[in-house]
């Protein structure tokens, strides 16, 4: 997956906050959206999409979506 | 009369007795004088478990409760019971819209099927006192009230309390009483792992108790303890919620 599928299908885990909201340096923890609901569907989603299990503390760790991004590239 | 809270002269099954809650009610009811068969599918970790129990004569029967023949085999082999404490479990958390297909089929199998499964061949090759007492360990997820990613969980924990209390009715003409225990969040290695998703701060969540802490399969080991024992000889078809007040707010 490259980045920028990456951040898309990291906008589609948002309801509410639109797409163009996303980029590889947004601060995801910033957005108004973001709650528990939203970090389980990241986690969930990287699960079922990536194959790879990430950490309510990993996403705490990141800050934004490329950081994130090339943190599940190492796993 | 003796002190009806107590467990002397009694033979129990405990099964998920290698960790967590299960093992924790296995080291309590023996401390309160029962007998025990442990079950559990790892034979290290039950071995662990023996050596906590106080007093003599407790077996361990391992085995896989989500595969009928395992069930059948170990009923086989199993003494007459005057209680069973159910805990066998697995935690599942996740996003509906990523569900898989055999998720459910895991997971019920291990939550649901496992305690139907058990009841049947108990009870078919009368292995249960009269009287007698099963306790499920089912949850407050389902029943009381639910967090975010537990669909698929408190599908199988309001099964189970579903099955409690048709049990209870079906199986009162016999003399076996049949009950729940809902607990809250439990600090068990179950909750450790679960952890992992978890997207709140620890202390932060501990704040959401208004009794200020997590259980301790201590907590849960001793309302089922009460539901074993002739104390309680007129409860059947019960829920007992152990939650530390989570479910008030």
């Amino acid at each position: 997956m490259t980045l920028d599928q990456f951040v898309q299908i990291f906008a589609e885990q948002f309801d509410e906050t639109p797409v163009d909201q996303f980029t590889p340096s947004t601060d995801y923890k910033e957005l108004d959206e973001w709650g528990s609901l939203t970090a389980l569907s990241v986690i969930t989603m990287v699960d079922a999409e990536m194959e790879k299990r990430i950490t309510g503390s990993n996403l705490l760790a990141c800050t934004t979506i490329e950081d994130l991004y090339n943190f599940i590239q190492k796993l | 009369m003796g002190n009806q809270f107590l467990l002397e002269g009694k033979t129990i099954l405990v099964t998920g007795a290698s960790s967590g809650i299960g093992r924790g009610v296995a080291v309590e009811c023996a401390k309160m004088g029962a007998k025990l068969v442990i079950n559990g599918r790892n034979q290290e970790r039950l071995a662990q478990t023996l050596a906590m129990l106080e007093g003599d004569g407790h077996i361990v029967l391992a085995a896989d409760l989500t595969d009928h023949h395992s069930v059948e085999a170990m009923v086989e082999h199993l003494p007459q019971l005057d209680g069973v404490s159910h805990n066998a479990g697995v935690t599942s958390i996740g996003m509906i819209k990523f569900m898989k297909e055999n998720d459910w089929y895991d997971l019920s199998q291990t939550n649901v099927f496992s305690a139907i499964w058990l009841t049947r061949c108990l009870v078919a090759r009368k292995k249960l006192n009269r009287p007698s007492s099963v306790v499920f360990t089912s949850s407050i997820s389902g029943n009381d009230s639910v967090r975010h990613g537990e669909a698929l969980y408190a599908a199988t924990k309001s099964a189970l309390s579903g099955f409690a209390k048709a049990a209870a009715l079906d199986l009162a003409p016999q003399g076996i009483r049949v009950n729940c225990v809902h607990p809250g969040m439990i600090m068990t290695e179950l909750f450790q792992s679960a952890q992992d998703t978890l997207t709140q701060d620890i202390d932060e969540l501990k704040k959401l108790f208004p009794l200020k802490r997590f259980g301790a399969p201590e907590d849960v080991a001793n309302g089922i303890i009460y539901l074993l024992s002739d104390a309680s000889s007129w409860v059947t078809g019960t829920e007992l919620k152990i939650d530390g007040g989570y479910t008030l707010v």
